[in-house]
């Protein structure tokens, strides 16, 4: 048959390698910086926008989305049209998916930094970003299945189904999680409350670690790795297996993030039995990776390369052991909220997916640039620092969380607690700079990596396009070998799209079904009342300032928690909690049963000098909320939209909402005035008093209520 | 949590993760049995896409 001539377009990869590399290095400055913060107060410098609160989603967000997504790019992008013997679908498409992907960058770490946020984790992008990344993620899929339907390789091979169908998936938890009703430019509230935005949150958390950070990687996998050994994938057969039960196991394990919490039973152990099994296709991925390096572990020894794929797939196979493992309960009880987590997700982010990335650069680069590595020692010494930063990083924080965990549950022959909360934060400040410096090795890794590569491309010239050529695809399929069932999926991408997207969304029905079957079920705790709206406007600070991010608000129901914080925390109390703000680590105490528990002299006090009030906090200074007023024309339509998600604001109630709040803030600078301090009841601070003075008092002193609708 | 009282008032409830169970079973099954089925001249070719040389590949 007749060969058609083509050619691979470079440019783009370049451009994404690029970003990958530029995002990585920002997103783990902010790392570096607020893990240095946690130790040091003094660091978050008393401005808002450098405040642990906010620079740490910018962290969380700039390294998934920013790193790891440009490096899904650059993979996709560059093996995508190789694979399928073609070249991609549109030029003019991937420019804007490019140009799209760095703006949504951009616009998100300015709008994190200057306080808008859902404060929703690893979905805190407000409604206008929202939608951009829905636009440019449909500008992606249609400049992949483009390619995809106008390949000259009839089959498609294994990466490719993986990145269809994190796609696929990403798509829905994107939109899912991201219902959301504005009631101004730039600010949202989310559709579901409290349990409900809880348990979806999760199911996307939970999905876009899988679908984000997982799977496209694991397509990167299997290409690059057979690409830098020169060799085939192990085991195709098991890459089939290890593809299916991956995605089909993955969706339903979300529940296991809230272990303990006011979640139903069956659904954490519905959680639990999920990620378990999911060692299985795990392993059997990471064995596939490091299996296809059989016979060629002697170029292990010389290939940095290969060093670093052998560690980032080693990476993997650690944490989706360890992932499982913290689905226990008795595990969950320890790791939950500690730094345990954080140990966790960094084996991830840094092993998988830093040196995934890492290794496909050091691939990459020289063959876009037609030349050779600019001094495989450097990359060889990138490996050795970065695989210690990564231990530096990860033991600290495994030390912490079980010594942390043993403090909190110490009680004395007496009964009592046996530390203060402060005494367990002193305690953990040496291992938090530990970890920093740890991070800060990481760093100087990539600046090292940043440097070999930038040589390695100017002693080459760019390539901009690669001439290939290759038969166009027959009219009629002859088979290779006997019929093969996976084979007519695999001709038919469509089929595989619709697949992957019925077995992930099978996973996703059957968890969140039973969850709005809830809503009706919920009892509505009768104390509990809607916000006033001078709380309301406190709350969106409380959100605005990514308090979440250091406090929970979700008591679980064991001794040495009741005992610390109060009564464990009930699924009827966050009814009116758009968004809910139960958190997932708590570097400070949990805030769920704080209203009442100071007097309002004591939040002022501390919210202008934490350490005033508590000797030895880490916690950030809020100078501005004493300067700022409050914004309180936006009361009117917070009240609507309130209203709008079920909220039972009298009709009309927006009319008078400002001159309650008014009441409400006069009578809290009168209360502090007897304190001695001076202050117009008009600053934001006064709302946030407002607020927490409120957090988890509804039910106190309703207990024999609460206690009669649980016996029902 | 007191909170599973609420859920156990679904009816049925327990059918949602009995049947994720066999669901999933039943689909990992069958995906192992094909795959056990497979050719393996087509395996080999499947697995050696990516190694097709690239012309300007060294």
């Amino acid at each position: 048959m007749e060969l058609e001539k083509f050619s691979y377009d470079n440019r783009l990869p370049k451009y994404f390698a690029i970003a990958t590399i530029l995002w990585g290095v920002v997103g783990m400055l902010a790392g570096v910086l607020i893990a240095f913060q946690l130790a040091f107060p003094v660091l978050n410098l008393d401005m808002a926008a450098t405040t642990f609160g906010r620079v740490r989603p910018v962290h969380t967000n700039a390294v998934i989305f920013a790193f790891v997504g440009n490096g899904i790019f650059t993979a996709i992008y560059y093996s995508l049209p190789r694979l399928l013997k073609t070249k991609m679908f549109s030029n003019v498409l991937g420019k804007i998916h490019f140009w799209g992907w760095q703006l949504i960058i951009v616009a998100a770490a300015v709008t994190l930094l200057a306080g808008f946020t859902t404060g929703k984790e690893y979905a805190e992008l407000e409604w206008p970003i929202d939608i951009a990344i829905t636009l440019v993620w449909v500008v992606f899929g249609i400049n992949m299945f483009g390619t995809i339907l106008t390949r000259r390789e009839r089959h498609l091979y294994v990466a490719i189904w993986f990145f269809i169908a994190s796609w696929v998936t990403v798509a829905m938890l994107h939109i899912v999680n991201s219902f959301e009703l504005p009631f101004s430019f730039m600010k949202s509230y989310s559709l579901y409350a409290g349990v409900q935005d809880a348990l979806v949150q999760w199911w996307y958390g939970h999905n876009a670690v899988a679908f984000f950070l997982t799977t496209p990687y694991l397509g990167l996998m299997y290409y690059f790795v057979p690409k830098a050994a020169n060799r085939p994938v192990y085991s195709y057969r098991l890459s089939i297996v290890h593809f299916w039960s991956l995605i089909f196991l993955y969706i339903w394990a979300g529940p296991h993030h809230l272990l303990y919490t006011a979640l139903p039973e069956w659904a954490q152990s519905l959680g639990t039995a999920f990620s378990i099994m999911l060692i299985l296709p795990s392993w059997g991925g990471m064995l596939n990776g490091l299996f296809t390096l059989r016979g060629a572990w002697d170029k292990v020894r010389e290939d940095p390369i290969l060093k670093f794929f052998v560690v980032g797939v080693t990476c993997y196979g650690m944490s989706t052991f360890e992932g499982p493992m913290l689905s226990l309960k008795n595990v969950n009880a320890i790791s939950h909220y500690s730094d345990w987590t954080i140990a966790h997700v960094h084996i991830g982010a840094l092993g998988w997916n830093g040196f995934m990335t890492f290794g496909m650069m050091y691939w990459l680069i020289p063959r876009l640039f037609k030349t050779e590595l600019f001094s495989k020692k450097l990359a060889s010494t990138h490996f050795w620092i970065g695989t210690l930063g990564i231990l530096l990083y990860a033991i600290p924080m495994y030390w912490a969380a079980f010594r942390s965990y043993f403090m909190f549950k110490a009680f004395t022959p007496e009964g009592q607690l046996q530390y203060q909360f402060i005494d367990i934060v002193q305690t953990t400040i040496p291992f938090y700079v530990m970890r920093a410096v740890g991070g800060t090795i990481y760093l100087v890794g990539v600046l090292v990596m940043v440097y070999n590569l930038i040589k390695t491309a100017k002693q080459g010239t760019f390539v901009e396009s690669e001439d290939a050529e290759a038969a166009p695809l027959a009219k009629t399929y002859t088979p290779t070998g006997k019929r093969f069932w996976h084979s007519v999926i695999e001709r038919r991408p469509l089929l595989l799209l619709v697949m992957s997207l019925l077995v992930v969304a099978l996973g996703g029905i059957f968890e969140l079904i039973p969850t709005f079957l809830i809503k009706s079920n919920i009892p509505t705790i009768a104390s509990v009342k809607p916000y006033t709206p001078l709380e309301l406007q406190g709350r969106d600070i409380y959100v605005r300032e990514g308090c979440y991010t250091c406090h929970s608000q979700m008591i679980r129901p064991f001794r040495y928690e009741v005992m610390r914080y109060g009564e464990y925390s009930k699924a009827g109390e966050f009814v009116y909690d758009h968004p809910f703000q139960w958190g997932s680590k708590r570097t400070g105490p949990d805030l769920a049963r704080i209203g009442g528990k100071y007097p309002d002299s004591w939040h002022f006090n501390h919210m202008l000098d934490p350490t005033s009030m508590s000797p030895g906090s880490v916690m950030p200074k809020y100078p501005w909320l004493f300067r700022r007023d409050l914004d309180i024309s936006s009361t009117i339509s917070k009240i609507h939209a309130m209203r709008q998600l079920g909220v039972p604001y009298a009709e009309g109630y927006e009319a008078k909402a400002n001159e309650d709040l008014s009441i409400q803030a006069k009578s809290i600078a009168a209360e502090l005035k007897v304190s001695k301090i001076e202050v117009s009841e008009k600053k934001e601070i006064i709302a946030l008093i407002a607020y927490l003075q409120r957090v988890g008092k509804d039910i106190k002193g309703e207990q024999k209520v609460v206690a009669e609708a649980e016996q029902k | 949590m007191k909170f599973i009282n609420y859920l156990e008032h679904i009816t049925g409830v327990s059918v949602f993760p009995l049947t994720s169970l066999l669901l999933f079973v039943a689909f990992f099954v069958l995906v192992t049995i094909w795959v056990m089925n497979t050719d393996n001249a087509f395996i080999d070719h499947m697995k050696n896409i990516p190694l097709e040389s690239d012309i300007n590949e060294k």
